[in-house]
Order: C-alpha cells, then sequence, then structure tokens
C-alpha cells in the first residue's frame, strides 16, 4: 500500500481518538460528515473555488538564487505559503473545515491558536461565512503577537487570553475544548493542525495536501526534476504534511521537519518533540511529546509562538519510526539568522516559524553541494515578527541596521 | 467484588462522593480533607491527580491543582496520602487521573501500586472504555473498580458500551461542560439517569448511577438522589478548603451530607 493512502485513525501506533466520552459524539459526527464531504464532488469544487478566488492559489514556487548562492550553489525553492490570503499556510486547512461546519448546521467556530496566524485564517473564514468566533491565545502569544491579536478583534472575532499552564499553544488548545463541551450543540472546534483525535490529522492534513500537489508539479515544470529533499517546519505539523504528503511515495525525496530547538536542543528549553520526546497521549490522540517521568507534559521553548508546542501530529510520529522523513533540531539563533539572510538575499521575510526551515534548507545546501535541489515550504510571512525581530538583532546584533 | 458498590449499597442508594485533589493543600492538609470527608458520612472520595492539561476541569480546580503542580508535587505522594486514608477509614478511595500518567508509569504498574496502597479503583474522565483494554485487564487484575464516563450526548450504543466496561459506578456526567460550581443543575442530568436506567435495566447489569459536574449544595445532592444512586461534589469542596481551609471544610461538608437526608419529592 502507497504510504499516501494512510488515512487514520491509527498511523502505526500513532493517531486514534483519545478524547473524553462527552465529545465523542461530536468527533463521531465530524468523521461522518468529512468522509460525505470528501465524496461529494461540490464540496471539493466549493473549496477549489475558495482557493482560487479567495486564498490566491496556487501559490507561488520562487527560486531563491542569492540565497543559493551564499551557501554553496545548492538550488533552493520556495513554495510561496506566504503569499496566501492572511500570510501563512494556515487558511487551506481554515476554509476546508469552515465549509463543513456549515454542512454541519454550527454557527459559530472555536479555535486556538499560537502564533495568531491560524487565529486570523479562522477570524477572516467566519467574516466571509458570517460565523461567530472565539480564539483562544495563550496569553504569552498574545503579547509576543499582538499585531495577529488586533487582526483578530478587527475581523470581529472575541480572543481569549490563556493565563492558565505555561500560557501558550497548548494551553489554548485545552481552553478551546472546554469552550467546545459547553457549546457543541452550535460550534466547531476548528484544530490548526494535524493534532487532535482523528478525523483532524487525516483532514487538516489533506487541506494541506495541495501545497505539495502544486510543488511537485511546478518542480517538474520549473526545474525538470524533483527535489533532493523537502524542508518544512513542524510545530503541531500541518503545513510539513500538507507539503510532504504528495512526495511520500517518491523514495528518492528526502523529507525533512525542522523542529524548534529554543536555546538547544541539548538544553532544557526546546520544543524538539520528536527528536527529545517519548510517546504518550496529548490532545486526542497518541504521538510523541515532552512528558516528564510522571506523564505531565513539559512545557516546551521557542521563540516562534507557531511552534512552541510539546506535542506533534501523529502523522509525523510515525513516518518518523518507518524511517520515511527525518526530524532535525533548529534553534532560535539558527532561525534568526536564516530570517535575516532570506530578508536580505531576496527581500522576502519569512515568519520565524518558516525561517527554521530555510535554516534546515541551509544546512543541508551546504552539506550536499552544488548539485542538490531543495524545495522549502515558506509557510508564512514575518510582518507579525517584526517587533520579534527588531529586538533580537538590536540585542544580538547592534550593526543589524547599518549594514 | 467492588467495595465502592458496597458503599453504595451500604448507603441505601443515597451516596455521597467528594473530589479531593491530592496534594492540596499540602500532603497533609489533603489527608485531613480526605478524614473529614469519611468522619463527615461521605461514601467514597474521589482523589484527583493533579495534570497539567486538566482539559476536563474548571477554573477552582484547575488553580489547586496548578498550585500544586508547581510546588513538585509527584504521584507517588497521592499513593501516599491513600495508605495513610485507608489506614485510618475505611471509606473507599477512588483516584481520578487523565490518562497520560497512568500510560507512563504503565498501567499495570500504576494498578499494582494503587492495590498496594488500598486504592479501591480509577476514574478516567479522558479514556473511553474503547482505548481501556489494558486497563480493563488491569483492574481485572488487581481487583480494582474502573468508572468510565456517560454524558448527555452519549448515544445509547455508549451507553452500552460504558455499562459494561464499568465497575463501581457510571460517573454520570450531569451537563456538558466542565467541573465548577453551577446554580441550577441540568435537566440534561435527569435525562441521562433515566436513559442509563433502561439500559442496564436492559442490559441486566446493575451499576449504580453517580452524578456529577456543577453539584454544590446540599438541596442539590437532595435534588440529584432524588433519581440517581448517587451525587459527586468537588469545586465546592476545594473552594471552601480554598477560602477557609479545614474549618470551612467540615462546615461544608456537612451541608452537603444533610442533602442526603433530606427526600426530595
Ligand atoms: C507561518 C507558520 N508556519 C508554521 C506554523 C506551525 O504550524 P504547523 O506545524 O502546523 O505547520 C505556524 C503556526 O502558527 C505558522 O503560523
Amino acid at each position: 500500500m502507497n504510504l499516501r493512502d494512510v488515512r487514520g485513525p491509527e498511523f502505526g501506533e500513532y493517531g486514534g481518538i483519545h478524547m473524553p466520552e462527552p465529545l465523542m459524539a461530536a468527533i463521531d459526527e465530524l468523521a461522518v460528515a468529512y468522509e460525505e464531504a470528501r465524496q461529494d464532488p461540490a464540496f471539493g469544487e466549493e473549496l477549489a473555488r475558495l482557493g482560487r478566488e479567495y486564498t490566491g492559489r496556487p501559490s507561488l514556487l520562487t527560486e531563491a538564487k542569492r540565497l543559493s548562492a551564499s551557501v554553496g550553489g545548492a538550488r533552493i525553492l520556495l513554495k510561496r505559503e506566504d503569499l496566501n490570503h492572511t500570510g501563512s499556510h494556515k487558511i487551506n486547512n481554515v476554509l476546508g473545515q469552515a465549509l463543513l461546519a456549515q454542512r454541519l448546521g454550527k454557527t459559530r467556530l472555536v479555535a486556538e491558536t499560537g502564533a495568531g496566524q491560524h487565529g486570523v485564517a479562522t477570524a477572516t473564514a467566519a467574516a466571509l461565512f458570517g460565523m461567530e468566533c472565539t480564539i483562544y491565545m495563550g496569553e504569552v502569544d498574545t503579547e509576543r503577537q499582538a499585531l495577529n491579536v488586533a487582526r483578530m478583534r478587527l475581523l470581529g472575532a472575541e480572543v481569549v487570553p490563556v493565563t492558565t499552564g505555561a500560557r501558550t499553544l497548548k494551553d489554548a488548545i485545552n481552553e478551546g475544548m472546554r469552550d467546545w463541551v459547553r457549546t457543541v450543540d452550535t460550534s466547531h472546534y476548528l484544530m490548526g493542525t494535524v493534532a487532535g483525535p482523528h478525523p483532524y490529522p487525516v483532514m487538516v492534513r489533506d487541506f494541506h495536501a495541495q501545497i505539495g500537489e502544486e510543488a511537485r508539479a511546478q518542480m517538474l515544470e520549473q526545474v525538470g526534476r524533483l527535489p533532493d529533499a523537502v524542508l518544512a517546519c513542524v510545530g503541531g505539523g500541518s503545513n510539513a504534511m500538507g507539503i510532504f504528503h504528495a512526495f511520500l511515495d517518491d523514495a528518492d525525496v528526502r523529507l525533512i521537519g525542522l523542529e524548534a530547538a529554543g536555546d538547544g536542543a541539548d538544553t532544557e528549553r526546546h520544543a524538539v518533540t520528536i527528536g527529545r520526546g517519548t510517546p504518550g497521549v496529548l490532545h486526542g490522540s497518541r504521538s510523541y511529546m515532552l512528558q516528564d517521568a510522571d506523564g505531565q507534559t513539559r512545557d516546551s521553548h521557542s521563540i516562534s509562538a507557531g511552534l512552541d508546542y510539546p506535542g506533534v501530529g501523529p502523522e509525523h510520529a510515525w513516518l518518523h519510526d518507518i524511517g520515511r522523513a527525518e526530524y532535525e533540531p533548529v534553534s532560535d539563533a539558527e532561525a534568526m539568522d536564516a530570517f535575516r539572510e532570506l530578508t536580505r538575499l531576496e527581500g522576502i521575510m519569512p515568519a520565524i516559524e518558516s525561517a527554521h526551515a530555510v535554516a534546515g534548507a541551509m544546512r543541508l545546501a551546504r552539506e550536499l553541494g552544488p548539485d542538490a535541489v531543495l524545495l522549502v515550504s515558506l509557510s508564512g510571512r514575518g510582518d507579525k515578527d517584526v517587533a520579534t525581530a527588531g529586538q533580537w538583532f538590536d540585542v544580538i546584533d547592534e550593526g543589524a541596521t547599518q549594514s | 467484588m467492588s467495595r465502592t458498590q458496597q458503599a453504595i449499597a451500604a448507603s441505601n442508594g443515597r451516596a455521597l462522593i467528594g473530589y479531593l485533589p491530592a496534594g492540596y493543600p499540602d500532603q497533609q492538609g489533603c489527608v485531613d480533607a480526605c478524614i473529614a470527608l469519611a468522619e463527615g458520612g461521605f461514601t467514597a472520595i474521589e482523589l484527583g491527580l493533579p495534570y497539567s492539561d486538566p482539559s476536563l476541569d474548571g477554573p477552582v480546580i484547575q488553580a489547586a491543582t496548578q498550585g500544586t503542580l508547581d510546588r513538585g508535587f509527584r504521584i507517588e505522594e497521592a499513593f501516599e496520602t491513600i495508605a495513610e486514608v485507608t489506614r485510618r477509614t475505611s471509606i473507599p478511595v477512588l483516584v481520578m487521573t487523565y490518562w497520560n500518567p497512568v500510560l507512563r508509569w504503565g498501567v499495570d504498574r500504576f494498578a499494582a501500586r494503587l492495590a498496594e496502597v488500598g486504592g479501591a479503583g480509577l476514574i478516567t474522565p479522558d479514556l473511553v472504555p474503547e482505548n481501556g483494554t489494558d486497563w480493563i485487564a488491569a483492574a481485572d487484575h488487581h481487583d480494582l473498580d474502573r468508572i468510565f464516563l456517560a454524558a448527555p450526548s452519549s448515544s445509547d450504543a455508549r451507553l452500552d458500551v460504558v455499562l459494561q466496561a464499568s465497575r463501581g459506578f457510571v460517573y454520570t456526567v450531569s451537563t456538558m461542560g466542565t467541573t465548577g460550581a453551577r446554580g441550577e443543575m441540568d435537566s440534561a442530568a435527569r435525562t441521562l439517569a433515566d436513559r442509563l436506567e433502561t439500559r442496564r435495566t436492559a442490559l441486566g447489569i446493575d451499576l449504580p448511577r453517580c452524578v456529577g459536574l456543577g453539584i454544590s449544595t446540599g438541596a442539590q445532592v437532595a435534588d440529584v438522589l432524588g433519581y440517581a444512586e448517587g451525587a459527586i461534589t468537588g469545586s465546592a469542596l476545594v473552594a471552601a478548603l480554598r477560602d477557609g481551609g479545614q474549618e470551612r471544610l467540615r462546615e461544608r461538608v456537612a451541608d452537603l451530607a444533610a442533602g442526603t437526608l433530606v427526600q426530595s419529592h
């Protein structure tokens, strides 16, 4: 069987439906509704139309020539999800789930957000479809992504800062789940990544699979061959699964996920879930996670709010264990260097999340030399990160503004 | 044989079960609180393990358990508490835990340690029976109760699965929501209790129904005991401990226990 055809609930020993009983009926209903929608051509057509006319698909494939030259000549191609409406890949999944929520007769969207990109995309879809919207966001993240909080509120969403736990993405998911259990009759929980109970991991991946499908065709057309490696950052793992999926059965194409290593993978402050974690159950599915000996979730750390998550989608855990995909750490410092390089050399300012993928590509380019061809998921743009980056470069590199 | 079910039977189907977070306000304070419940006429104790991601808990319990985790609580402390409480009283002590800590310990290792300290069983809010094969086997092996949740949203087919997998009682979730005191009990609780009655009769399963979430007064206890065999209360106890220590807790215990004596109509 092709790897591409695996559709859960389990991915190897990972995934499943690990939910409290009160939410089981809603999860069952969602799984059935999604299967029906998937087989309904009208649903697919409507989603494709929105992609073309609202999101701006297909997204471009841009060759980063000056960046290539600076790292030894390997060709680096950027899949430009940053050019999507709302500024990241997140909109692909959001439009799919919002359409599905409408089919289910729901009138309200509830979601968590880390960097705020998923929250902005969800608030956008709610505006477009005339739905109510509540977004839970860890208090730490509302501070470091304040621009996105304002965007969500301008779009008409209620943004609730979450003050429990580590006050980041995982706690926002907990609070979103608490909301959903109270409001499940009218609300759809719009999970923003390939985590959570089945059907979320496969459904979110399906809605993002167009990233890889487009990129694969664009590689053949613009470069004349498939890449040697596809690289993407991994928080929960949605942009990575989206771009990996079309290549899963191309055995010669390496798939490389970059995990946020914060202060460093060998320190205590990181978000290297696959590289440093162990299997467990978090937020409805079994996967790798950061936890202590009592099974308490450990806090993750990353400069990037969107990657600051101690869990990861189950399909990634499985691809790791079967050896189909590789996962490597990228520290805050490496990611910020890549952020600066891409901005200065190409005039493309990436989201700090995406900068992790760029850093991974720069490292691999140096290693493989000029014959290599690398495809990078540029999952989002950096507008939301200007304050963080400004602070970082003032502290770390006083001369940055003059050079 | 289930000690919890025996205790519920001994209450004449007017059981009162109290939730307390392990380690709160500290190790000794938690033991004292458990003793207060036992002496105050409670039927069983639900000792909650503080967990980093308590997705079904409301603000009062979250605040208590987070503070407990912040001071470095380890699960072994809860086992020590159970050992002391079961040495000093005969009240059944059930552990309420989210599932990942049990998985991390190893299901059989956790069950063995619970049995060793005299614990009565587990209440598992985020484990459905379909994912509980290992636990059901371990519970049988160590003679522990396994209490799964039935919810207002559960289909009849799911209620059957829950009834067939549970031992001790069925945790009858009163409302679609999280833990926390509510002014008024939902009519959903009564509807669910009635549906469970129909299903357990159809299946020939003799299992008490204990209703939990939102019960915070003696009057609510009396009301619930008008249609179910047990009432479970939590946030009201935790808030009493938080606001007025053991003394306030004992007052709250007396108020709640009075609800088991009133026949509601
Ligand atoms: C631009 C961008 N990339 C990546 C991510 C990480 O999510 P995922 O791993 O699901 O793609 C986020 C999350 O907020 C994001 O905003």
